[in-house]
């Protein structure tokens, strides 16, 4: 492979890409890696985010976007059921910036959310991620790989999610 | 194309040759996004919309990764054919605006990336390179970027490059040379490792030193030839502590003689200033902070202003608001030059089953954020001339900028019923934040607004939002209401009517009614909206750019994958 793609004329470079993209391997989403903060100040590897054979949701949000305190508003009341029945983790990922990362905490120990939430101030996961706005939920299967995700929240969405979350349990 | 191509091919030659040793390992992946906003113009002289030549406005965005191992390699196509309004109008044409190598070894010991790249370090008071896309911001760094964790609870961070400035068809960086080196010791997982205390208080110390080049020459300023400096370095030292439910912060920044378009061409040294203290229990969270500025402007050009090469990050104190007539009629910017400003904020739950917290529990916060102008002497003659002023205290000075104070009552009544009611009480400085050419002095307003969903049906909900405005400066009062009904998950459908029915001048008592329908299916994300939309000020994650009337269709589509 190395020296065919070094020797490749330019107009089928295209071509080539794809082929060797296609080729090289699975297009499902896994987790990237990169080293964020936790509210303990910990630092975490989202690459190590699963724990093996356990589904695991991870919500991007900002404590100034309204839909994504609802859907993890609506999350938290469910939560303890839905650990129960499917044993998923929920992983909240703020993209607070510099502004409003010092709202995080309070906020988020005020609502009584009992997530694991990472802090990505200048959204280097939201962007391994390929997370355009928020809120952006993904599924996670036990593997790390992502099996579903959602571009927004409205009210009953967390329906869908559960469904999801069955499916992955059974 | 052939280049876009061509460095397809290439991001995949270099993991196939370079990275070769990956092979055997995990398979690759690739994983992606696109963008795409367009809009129709159509002429409204009541709301001063106007029709550019191409009547259209398309922006496209196709962002492409691909993982192999600890390696990833991205770009990013950019389309601005032509740029919407209210984008920075230069950025024309189609091509490659960012792309990037990089190697994280799984062990997080070394990471590298040669290409385009975003950073910040500590707080972004000396260095932020990041992307606001929405509002056309992209500062994004050129070069190599090299992140050492030798130990645990150590990380060194180097940074050679240049800065995104423009787009035309490709990348346009600025003149300057960014040059930073940031430290950071988390003195808890350093000792851990070292099998070592395992402390209830969690300490955390950083460095940072930035040092940016451009070419110099000479500046005359009355009788006076001065040079201008041509390497200037700006510096941070932070601690962070923490322990049980507290957590405090302080950080200092300095910056050398920076002579630029912001400051008036001075040659005053720069100083920051920033605190932080917070509290927080089950149920409750408390949050304090302070931050005064001074001259602290810091960008890869000396001679350009507002949203372009900036090298840091100097946030707003206010809260980023959300509801309409909050966050776009007088939203708070920093005053770039300098200001002093603090902020205290509360949030508190009513426990649920409580007669005042209810069934479901009752959830209040309040806000306060202010910010004065530096308390400053003006300098005479030639000192004036050379350095401007200088600052007499940390404190507040006696120009008053802004006021905002905002308290929160949020309640789930039922299954089916929640509510919330916000009142804002605003003095805004129009002065210091110029967003609004009709009133020049201190705005007083209180903003009431009311939230409520219902939901109607099995996986159906109409939420609404009632807002009014009430001052007696600028364009008077203000009314919006917002009606949204949701079909989960696919479906939702809104209205919006801004109405400005107190303005003093009744012509200009306009309704701005917009409407909008979109299909949301997993990650792909497509809205289709007709109506006017305001001229004002438009602002995500604590920066807002002025966007011009505008009258016609918009439809946005997003996925990724």
């Amino acid at each position: 492979m190395k020296p065919i793609l070094m020797t490749v004329p330019l107009k089928n470079a295209a071509i080539v890409a794809c082929l060797t993209l296609c080729g090289s391997g699975a297009f499902a989403q896994s987790l990237p890696g990169v080293q964020l903060k936790n509210l303990a100040g910990e630092s975490i590897n989202t690459a190590q985010l699963v724990t093996e054979g356990q589904p695991t949701l991870i919500c991007f949000w900002a404590t100034w976007c309204s839909p994504c305190k609802r859907e993890l508003n609506n999350y938290a009341e469910l939560y303890d059921d839905w650990q129960d029945e499917t044993g998923v983790n929920i992983v909240a990922v703020s993209i607070d910036d510099q502004r409003s990362i010092r709202r995080v905490a309070p906020y988020v120990n005020s609502v009584l959310w009992d997530y694991e939430i990472l802090l990505d101030p200048n959204k280097d996961f939201a962007r391994a991620m390929q997370v355009v706005n928020v809120p952006h939920t993904f599924l996670v299967n036990g593997e790390g790989q992502v099996v579903w995700q959602h571009n927004n929240y409205s009210d009953g969405d967390e329906e869908e999610v559960y469904e999801e979350l069955l499916k992955l349990a059974e | 194309m052939t280049r876009f191509f061509l460095f397809a091919a290439s991001i995949v030659g270099i993991s196939a040759v370079a990275f070769g040793q990956l092979e055997d390992q995990s398979s690759g992946s690739v994983t992606g996004n696109v963008q795409m906003l367009w809009q129709s113009y159509s002429e409204d002289p009541i709301i001063g919309a106007i029709v550019p030549p191409e009547k259209t406005g398309f922006n496209a965005y196709g962002n492409l990764i691909y993982n192999q191992g600890g390696f990833s390699a991205g770009m990013r196509y950019e389309s601005y054919l032509s740029a919407v309004l209210g984008f920075p109008g230069r950025f024309k044409g189609s091509g490659i605006g960012y792309r990037y190598a990089r190697y994280a070894d799984p062990t997080g010991k070394v990471d590298f990336t040669v290409g385009n790249f975003y950073e910040q370090f500590g707080s972004g008071i000396v260095l932020r390179a990041y992307e606001e896309r929405a509002l056309g911001i992209d500062n994004a760094l050129d070069g190599v970027r090299l992140i050492l964790r030798p130990v645990n609870g150590i990380e060194i961070k180097a940074l050679y490059g240049m800065q995104r400035l423009d787009f035309d068809s490709r990348l346009i960086n600025g003149p300057g040379t960014v040059r930073a080196l940031d430290g950071t010791i988390d003195f808890n997982s350093l000792l851990e490792s070292k099998g070592g205390l395992d402390w209830d208080t969690k300490i955390m110390l950083g460095g940072s030193f930035v040092s940016k080049f451009q070419s110099g020459g000479t500046i005359a300023k009355d009788s006076l030839l001065l040079q201008l400096p041509e390497n200037i370095g700006a510096w941070s030292y932070r601690i962070d502590a923490m322990r049980k439910g507290w957590s405090a912060g302080i950080e200092y920044a300095g910056k050398i003689n920076d002579p630029n378009a912001d400051n008036g061409y001075t040659y005053r040294n720069g100083q920051a200033l920033l605190f932080n203290l917070g509290y927080t229990q089950r149920g409750l969270g408390i949050s304090l902070s302070a931050k005064t500025v001074d001259n602290m402007s810091f960008r890869s050009d000396r001679d350009v202003l507002l949203f372009d090469l900036p090298i840091n990050y100097i946030p707003a104190i206010t809260q980023q608001h959300t509801y309409n007539l909050a966050a776009t009629l007088y939203p708070y910017a920093t005053v770039i030059s300098g200001e002093s400003s603090a902020s205290a904020e509360i949030f508190y739950s009513i426990p649920k089953g409580t007669r005042l917290g209810g069934k479901y529990g009752t959830k209040l916060s309040a806000n306060f954020a202010a910010a004065n102008g530096l308390d400053t002497t003006q300098l005479a003659g030639v000192e004036g001339l050379v350095y401007g002023y200088e600052r007499n205290s940390w404190g507040f000075g006696p120009s008053k900028f802004v006021r905002d104070f905002n308290v929160q009552i949020s309640r789930k009544e039922s299954k089916n019923f929640k509510w919330k009611y916000t009142f804002y009480n605003l003095e805004f400085n129009t002065l210091a934040t110029p967003v609004t050419t009709t009133f020049k002095g201190i705005v007083y307003a209180d903003i009431h607004v009311l939230e409520t969903q219902v939901k109607t049906r099995k996986r159906q909900s109409l939420r609404t939002e009632f807002q009014a405005l009430f001052t007696d400066q600028d364009k008077g009062d203000w009314g919006t209401v917002l009606a949204e009904y949701t079909w989960s998950p696919h479906w939702f459908a809104s209205v919006i009517d801004q109405y400005n029915f107190g303005n003093p001048d009744p012509d200009a008592r306009v309704h701005y009614l917009y409407g909008a329908v979109g299909r949301i299916d997993g990650p792909h994300r497509l809205s289709i909206g007709y109506g006017k939309r305001r001229e004002g000020i438009f602002c995500i994650g604590g920066v807002c750019r002025a966007v011009p009337a505008s009258n016609g269709f918009e439809i946005n589509f997003s996925s990724s994958f």
